[in-house]
């Protein structure tokens, strides 16, 4: 899709910049130490054009992540970003404390399906009550990499391991239990589908408040054989698509035509356009419970369900409810977090 | 059970032969929920308005009605605010503890009882007053459903009359207490002298416990330590803060949010803060480490068992170099323990929260002035010394009403630790995070949102060079925990220094004898002290530690002297084994335990007779 680029000067052709004049490579990162044809590899190229293309600064962006091989990744996009590879499980409560000291921050924290639907269930949840402007993304390969290869809790059931062990215990999904506690911009999309993860994660750094992203993300070396069902043959195979997704950025003077009756337009709250271009003809992003319907329906029938599940861009967020001041709270001067003598005084007479 | 854990003893009082002017203990035994507070607080309040100091104590039950509690409210003119074990005057309005707390008293006490209980049968040796409450509260109180909450204030002026407590500084303390609701205070204040008139007319005093006016309250507050901490952090700066109910660690920030919403909103009606009731401690301290990671100066208040919680966390902090301030109520353990019973039972786990060779820095305040003072101190040295700094109070602190002196606004400025701003690095180009440069075994950080391609660095858990970046090599591992060590040393002299008090050797040798104690243990000790002295003849030197890591001064006391007792509130002598991990070894020797855990805060009796036995008197 078309991006706005900024030529540097007619006189002096250099690379390729955005709006903020910065080019691709200020967003890379370091050299991934991941798999070859490991799925997370692509999330992170996604990650890194997006936010290019959208002209985030990237010394705004902070990437908090847990524990796992999809935690390793924010080494391998936006090196001028700040990381918190924190503990297992526990990046949510991380990255809540770092957005609230400094409300500034865009927060993209990567998380896996074992780091989330496991032992990170209990900050999950809570940071989905939240609606915490953060861009929440699991990696979700079904198992456990770095620990070579058990089952995850979002395995689906009757899938096999390598070793011909089958999961007798059905899945957590984690966008249907995202929907039903409160984020507000909750989609699945497939670490190979280029087009599609590409226009979500712009409209997540468009989204003031909770996005989860589930990015199914095959795991070559433990889960990408026969009787996995995230393997990237099953997932082809298996995918249904739910809409076609596209993003046109605020900054972006594009007036896209579309059929009101075939397409859901969602204006964005800085003005940007998510269209969904409905595959299924009933499917209503902004109804929850039908959401959770077409989800639980999904599983029933074997299917990899993918697209935005649902979307509310005007629900308040958590740094609002708390109506902190409109600067970061780390940079505060004294003046304004340690009240005057006075103020002791009164306290004092008070306790006399 | 009963609260006092003594035996019947010879005449304490005497029946009426000796007077006792403002020193003595009244316990009153309710049931929880029944509103009894109010009124302790009053009587407390009534008493510290004649000058007469006072403390307060709570012991209550982890419920919230229907269960026993008592509340004991010491009076005495030598300033002697620790727990007493003895109970002079017994008020007894729950029957279910009536018997049990009037057979456990002294000969001499007194007891103040509803009449029905008809407690004057079980013993001829302590003196009975019986009031018939429930006809003196139908009097004053027409609304029925009032009366159970009003009944407690009629015995507020009984023992106002039998203890000579001036009826008018009852009256202000109503007032104060009930406030804007004149109602209500009209209401208790009919109470209160219908059990005054009462007592005049059909009670003969006949024990020797008399409060007297005096004047060693003036200026004075009254403040339970949550409540000093709370207004210490706000004094200190803190910007986030993240918390899970836990007693008796909950008030301090629920006070804190009462003085935030008052004095930290700024001029545009937003508050100057943030405060998030979390889902559990490990996402409290999850939080406070991502906010203090982003540069607000971020805390947290738990008690024991949420300090366990907290472990894996701790470990990231002191790893990543996080600043953050966890302020540790501690409470009876282990497990749920005991948990409205109070402890210093959690030094050791703390000393070392975590796995791998972590070490956290800790304060321990013993008085409210402290809770307020080390607020400020330990927001500073979390972000001077990139790392977390736990506050050990405990729920005799925390919880209970302690009179004070005024606190006094805070000297030390806010300070911000090595923090590089985007014109330090356009100056220098880039920064390693975990390099020594200074020698002091700190390093510099950045912040997130810093706007400079430099500022960026990758905290992580996991094995880092100076750099930050990722590493295992074995050289990279040893010497960043080796600069971690510089840092925990240079600690050592930036952490408050220990309060030592000479003993009295004026043209005598030098005192032997030291103590070591820390916390509320100071307020038994400090009277533990002059009951050695006056009754024992001897002599001691007291260090009361104020922190961890030591500080130099804690090594030359137990050096100057022969033997040093450590005195504690846990079973396992925590404190003197950290100790024992620092002294040299030829010093270790010289430490004595006195460790003492029942959940009642010591009391000085409890030291004196332990330190005087194992000194062989």
């Amino acid at each position: 899709m078309a991006t706005t680029t900024v030529e540097p000067g007619a006189s002096t052709p250099g690379p390729k910049t955005n709006r903020i004049g910065l080019t691709v490579i200020d967003y890379k990162g370091g050299k991934t130490t991941l798999c070859a044809g490991c799925g997370h590899n692509a999330i992170s190229e996604r990650i890194i054009e997006a936010m290019y293309e959208m002209g985030v600064e990237p010394e705004m962006v902070i990437k908090p992540s847990g524990i796992g091989c999809s935690s390793k990744t924010p080494a391998y996009f936006l090196s001028r970003s700040h990381s918190f590879n924190a503990v297992h499980g526990r990046m949510p409560s991380v990255a809540t404390g770092a957005l609230l000291a400094n409300r500034k921050l865009i927060c993209i924290g990567v998380s896996g399906d074992g780091d989330t639907a496991s032992i990170g269930i209990g900050q999950f949840v809570h940071l989905m009550r939240r609606n915490l402007p953060i861009i929440y993304i699991i990696e979700d390969n079904g198992v456990y990499g770095l620990t070579k290869g058990q089952f995850s809790a979002t395995a689906d059931l009757g899938s096999k391991l390598k070793t011909g062990v089958i999961n007798d215990l059905p899945p957590i999904d984690t966008c249907a239990l995202a929907i039903q506690l409160g984020a507000t911009l909750v989609g699945r999309s497939f670490s190979g589908d280029k087009r599609q993860l590409s226009a979500m994660l712009k409209a997540a750094i468009a989204h003031k408040g909770t996005v989860m992203l589930d990015v199914v993300s095959p795991c070559v070396t433990f889960n990408d054989h026969e009787g996995s069902t995230k393997s990237y043959k099953y997932v082809k195979e298996h995918e249904e698509i739910l809409q076609e997704v596209s993003f046109v950025p605020h900054f972006e003077d594009i007036d896209v035509e579309y059929d009101a009756g075939s397409t859901v337009q969602v204006t964005m709250h800085d003005g940007s356009r998510l269209n969904l271009r409905k595959l299924e003809e009933d499917y209503d992003p902004t109804d929850k419970i039908r959401a959770i319907t077409r989800l639980t329906e999904a599983h029933d029938k074997g299917e990899v369900l993918t697209g935005i599940f649902f979307v509310n861009p005007e629900a308040p967020n958590f740094i609002d409810m708390l109506n902190v001041v409109d600067q970061p709270l780390t940079t505060l001067p004294d003046s304004m977090t340690r009240p005057g003598k006075e103020v002791l005084d009164a306290v004092m007479e008070e306790l006399r | 059970m009963a609260t006092t854990d003594v035996v019947p003893r010879e005449s304490a009082g005497g029946m009426g032969h000796k007077r006792i002017v403002n020193d003595m203990s009244i316990q009153v035994a309710t049931v929880n929920g029944s509103g009894s507070q109010s009124s302790n607080t009053v009587l407390l309040r009534s008493i510290f308005q004649m000058g007469v100091p006072v403390s307060g104590k709570n012991m209550f039950p982890s419920n919230i009605a229907g269960l026993p509690t008592w509340y004991t409210i010491r009076a005495n003119k030598n300033g002697y605010i620790g727990r007493k074990k003895e109970i002079d005057f017994l008020v007894a309005m729950n029957p279910e503890t009536a018997v049990e707390d009037t057979m456990s008293l002294a000969a001499g006490a007194s007891v103040l009882y509803d009449e029905p209980l008809a407690l004057h049968k079980l013993r001829d040796d302590v003196i009975f007053y019986s009031v018939p409450y429930d006809k003196l509260v139908a009097a004053v109180c027409p609304e029925a459903k009032l009366r159970k909450l009003v009944k407690n204030m009629v015995y507020v002026g009984v023992v106002a009359k039998l203890l000579t407590i001036d009826m008018a500084e009852v009256e202000k303390a109503i007032r104060k207490q009930f406030a804007k609701k004149v109602k209500a205070a009209n209401l208790n204040l009919a109470a209160a002298q219908a059990g005054f008139e009462y007592a005049k007319a059909n009670l003969e005093k006949r024990g020797a416990f008399y409060i007297e006016r005096m004047d060693k309250t003036a200026g004075k507050i009254i403040v339970d330590g949550n409540s000093a901490a709370a207004l210490g952090c706000m004094f200190a700066g803190c910007t986030v803060v993240t918390w899970y109910p836990i007693t008796p660690s909950s008030s301090l920030v629920e006070t804190m949010i009462e003085y935030m919403h008052e004095y930290r909103i700024g001029p545009d009606g937003k508050a100057t803060f943030a405060i998030v009731q979390a889902e559990d401690e490990l996402a409290a301290i999850g939080m406070v480490i991502g906010a203090g990671w982003a540069g607000a100066r971020s805390m947290t208040a738990t008690a024991g068992p949420g300090i366990s919680l907290m472990s894996e966390f701790a470990g990231l902090a002191y790893y990543v170099e996080v600043p953050g301030v966890i302020w540790d109520i501690q409470r009876v353990g282990p497990s749920t323990g005991l948990p409205t019973r109070t402890s210093q039972g959690d030094i050791l786990s703390t000393a070392f929260l975590s796995h791998g060779d972590t070490k956290n820095i800790m304060l321990f305040p013993c008085s409210v002035e402290e809770c307020f003072s080390m607020a400020t101190e330990a927001f500073n040295l979390a972000e001077q010394f990139q790392t977390l700094v736990f506050v050990m109070s405990d729920l005799d602190l925390g919880m209970n009403n302690w009179m004070a002196d005024p606190f006094k606004y805070p000297e030390t400025p806010i300070q911000r630790g090595k923090v590089l701003a985007k014109e330090d690095l356009d100056r220098l180009g880039s920064f390693a995070r975990y390099k020594d440069v200074d020698g002091d075994g700190i390093g510099y950080r950045t912040l997130p949102g810093t706007s400079h391609p430099a500022a960026a660095y990758f905290a992580r858990g996991s094995g880092h060079n100076e750099k930050a970046q990722y590493s295992e090599r074995a050289d990279d591992f040893e010497n960043n925990m080796e600069r971690l060590n510089r840092k925990f040393e240079t600690a050592r002299s930036f952490v408050p220094r220990p309060e030592i008090t000479k003993g009295d050797n004026a043209g005598s040798e030098k005192t032997k004898i030291g103590i070591i104690a820390y916390g509320t243990s100071h307020w038994g000790l400090t009277e533990s002290r002059d009951q050695l002295r006056e009754e024992y003849k001897i002599e001691t030197d007291y260090l009361r530690l104020r922190a961890y890591p030591f500080t130099r001064e804690v090594h030359e006391f137990i050096e100057q002297h022969e033997r040093v007792y450590v005195v504690e509130q846990n079973r396992d002598a925590q404190m003197l084994t950290l100790l024992k991990l620092d002294l040299k070894p030829e010093l270790i020797g010289r430490l004595r335990s006195i460790a003492h855990i029942t959940g009642l805060p010591l009391d000085a009796r409890s030291i004196t007779d332990e330190l005087t036995s194992m000194e062989g008197k």
